[in-house]
């Protein structure tokens, strides 16, 4: 009976402490690097001056610590502000559909390893809430659930602007869930597992799909064979990135809140705490998708080249910390993806809408779909012989080349009946 | 009116695919950061910025060794050498004002008085701060080069009452003033 009670205990304490003192923390974070890196690209200075106001209290100086409790002052003006709700809206939809764009975010944090583990009076235990077999389909299948929370915010506010965001966030989602999807199935041919916190520790013996230097703990190349993967996972990687900048309504893609278009978007009715979770619920779903690709690429809390090894071996007072190292190192990674998120915010300016649905459907699906045949044919290579990968090639360079020229014909734009 | 039809350049593979050009965007906005950060961002150095980007950090820095000749700041009221007051409250500052800032209450000199025949002189002159809106009409306006509109920009107060400028504090902003026309100086 204790046992369970253990579990319990240990289970509850890693929900408490990863979503609640690590994820969620990182949101007001990810913000303030919004705002600072944003005035950084634009050459300003940014939001450096809420800190500590020890002046109130009668002393010299205030602390301003580069503005990082700037935060912490926004979240409370969300929360002083009037929770106001127009005469015209759905009530229980319009209530309903905040929660719906943060609950998904937040569940996903359950199956993201972050950190390999820690050791505790001889008891090990993985830095995971939820050590599943199905990560990334379960990531999928729940993120794509908080289109829900957009779709219906867009249709209970009862007004055109945001009902436009509504509709024009659930076509992008279904554009891009696709390409989404298969543009990691290449990525776990290769791992031939589906549970993250193996593919990360896989990773960690094997180099970092993307940078794969070396092997079971020594630098060395990689042989013809990983070498040759590197080509579809780079190919798997910028579509999946790309199509995570979708799925979060991120910049170049965020046409369901484009402020030129749009006012607001589909929170353009909400007010205080209801408008703080729909950005709380984007920013967490940020955070969520550049964990996934750090993960899935970029060897999540492998430290890399050979150190894991070394680092699992570390103790202090009979504490095996090689954890908390690999919860340091993911969350490195994870902020400077994060940067990457905003820096590409600034550099990329918002597609057209039939631009966005192109690219989805007739670029980054088929894109998606044939890198899936590539890494196959790459994976299989050294069971065939030279004749089947010959085919194959021939074929996989016809079909290509098909593809190219059928999505070339049908983007002839419709010319003018001449009169 | 005659249609023109514009031809949309034709593109190579290059620029079609997108990526050189999204490269070449990451450099540039990249650059933008780590120039900010070095503090020698474009025109950092001529609008003298606090070292992060262009900007000047206000209460630690102040603009007013780069603020320009004909600045207009708030108005106020001039002495001239010899310490006589210039306003002969002839209230035209008072009429033309658009926003109706200013409010003149006029009193006659006593006759003993040594600018006597001036005869008249503000008893209050209140340019209520709030109202104004630094056009610079009254010292346009004014025959007697009396008000002039300064450098001061940092008109702060907690109450309303504090923002209405009266007629000591009008002086202290403006002070002396030399090298006016003195039309009103004793004949030699």
């Amino acid at each position: 009976m204790p046992e369970i009670f253990l579990n319990l205990a240990i289970i509850i304490t890693k929900i408490v402490f990863f979503t609640f003192l690590v994820v969620l923390p990182l949101v007001p974070l990810s913000v303030y690097f919004e705002r600072r890196f944003s005035a950084v690209i634009q050459d300003r200075v940014g939001p450096n001056r809420v800190g500590i106001p020890l002046t109130l209290l009668g002393m010299k100086k205030d602390f301003h610590f580069f503005g990082l409790v700037q935060p912490i002052a926004d979240g409370l003006k969300l929360f002083l502000k009037e929770d106001f709700t127009p005469e015209h809206v759905r009530k229980a939809f319009y209530w309903m559909a905040p929660a719906l764009t943060v609950v998904p975010a937040l569940i996903t944090v359950c199956v993201v390893p972050f950190g390999s583990s820690v050791s505790l009076f001889g008891h090990t235990e993985k830095l995971v809430i939820a050590d599943i077999d199905i990560g990334p389909l379960f990531i999928f299948s729940v993120a794509s659930l908080s289109v829900y929370g957009i779709t219906l915010a867009g249709w209970a506010s009862n007004s055109k602007f945001p009902f436009i965001g509504g509709v024009r966030s659930t076509a992008q989602m279904i554009s891009y869930e696709i390409a989404l999807g298969l543009s990691i199935i290449p990525v776990l041919l290769y791992y031939g597992d589906l549970n993250l916190s193996r593919i990360v520790q896989q990773q960690a013996d094997h180099g970092w799909l993307l940078l794969p230097l070396w092997k079971n703990g020594t630098l060395s190349l990689p042989d013809l064979n990983t070498a040759l993967f590197l080509i579809p996972a780079a190919i798997a990687f910028l579509i999946f990135t790309i199509s995570i900048f979708a799925e979060t309504n991120r910049m170049p893609f965020d046409l369901p809140e484009c402020e030129t278009e749009l006012v607001g978007g589909y929170h353009t009715e909400y007010s205080s705490m209801k408008f703080a979770m729909f950005f709380m619920g984007e920013y967490a779903a940020m955070v969520i998708g550049s964990a996934l690709i750090v993960t899935l690429f970029l060897g999540g809390w492998s430290i890399g080249f050979g150190l894991d090894a070394i680092v699992a071996k570390w103790e202090i007072f009979g504490v095996g910390i090689a954890g908390l190292i690999h919860l340091g190192c993911f969350l490195t990674k994870l902020l400077i993806f994060i940067l990457f998120f905003i820096l590409v915010r600034w550099t990329v300016p918002r597609f057209r809408y039939d631009q966005l649905m192109k690219l989805g459907w007739v670029v980054f699906f088929e894109a998606a779909l044939l890198n899936v045949f590539l890494a196959a044919l790459i994976i299989a290579a050294p069971q065939l012989t030279a004749a089947i990968i010959g085919i194959g090639a021939v074929l996989l360079v016809a079909i290509t080349l098909a593809v190219i020229w059928v999505a070339k014909v049908s983007d002839d734009t419709v010319r003018p009946i001449p009169a | 009116m005659a249609v023109i039809k514009l031809q949309r350049p034709k593109l190579s593979i290059g620029e079609k695919l997108y990526l050189g050009a999204l490269v070449k965007g990451f450099f540039l906005t990249l650059g933008h950061a780590i120039k900010t950060l070095r503090g020698k961002s474009i025109g950092a150095d001529t609008l003298a910025s606090s070292g992060l980007g262009v900007t000047m950090q206000f209460p630690e820095q102040r603009w007013d060794d780069h603020m320009p000749e004909y600045y207009r700041g708030a108005p106020a009221l001039v002495t001239d050498e010899q310490g006589r007051e210039r306003c002969v409250s002839c209230q035209l500052c008072e009429f033309i004002c658009p926003p109706k800032a200013i409010k003149i209450t006029p009193s006659e000199i006593p006759a003993g008085d040594r600018w006597a025949k001036v005869e008249k002189r503000p008893l209050e002159f209140d340019i209520d701060m709030i109202r104004c809106i630094y056009c610079g009409m009254c010292e346009e306006v004014c025959p007697e080069q009396a008000i002039y509109l300064r450098k001061d920009y940092l008109i702060t107060g907690l109450k309303r009452a504090d923002m209405v400028h009266d007629k000591k504090k009008l002086y202290e902003i403006g002070g002396m003033r030399v090298g006016l026309v003195n039309k009103w100086n004793e004949l030699k």
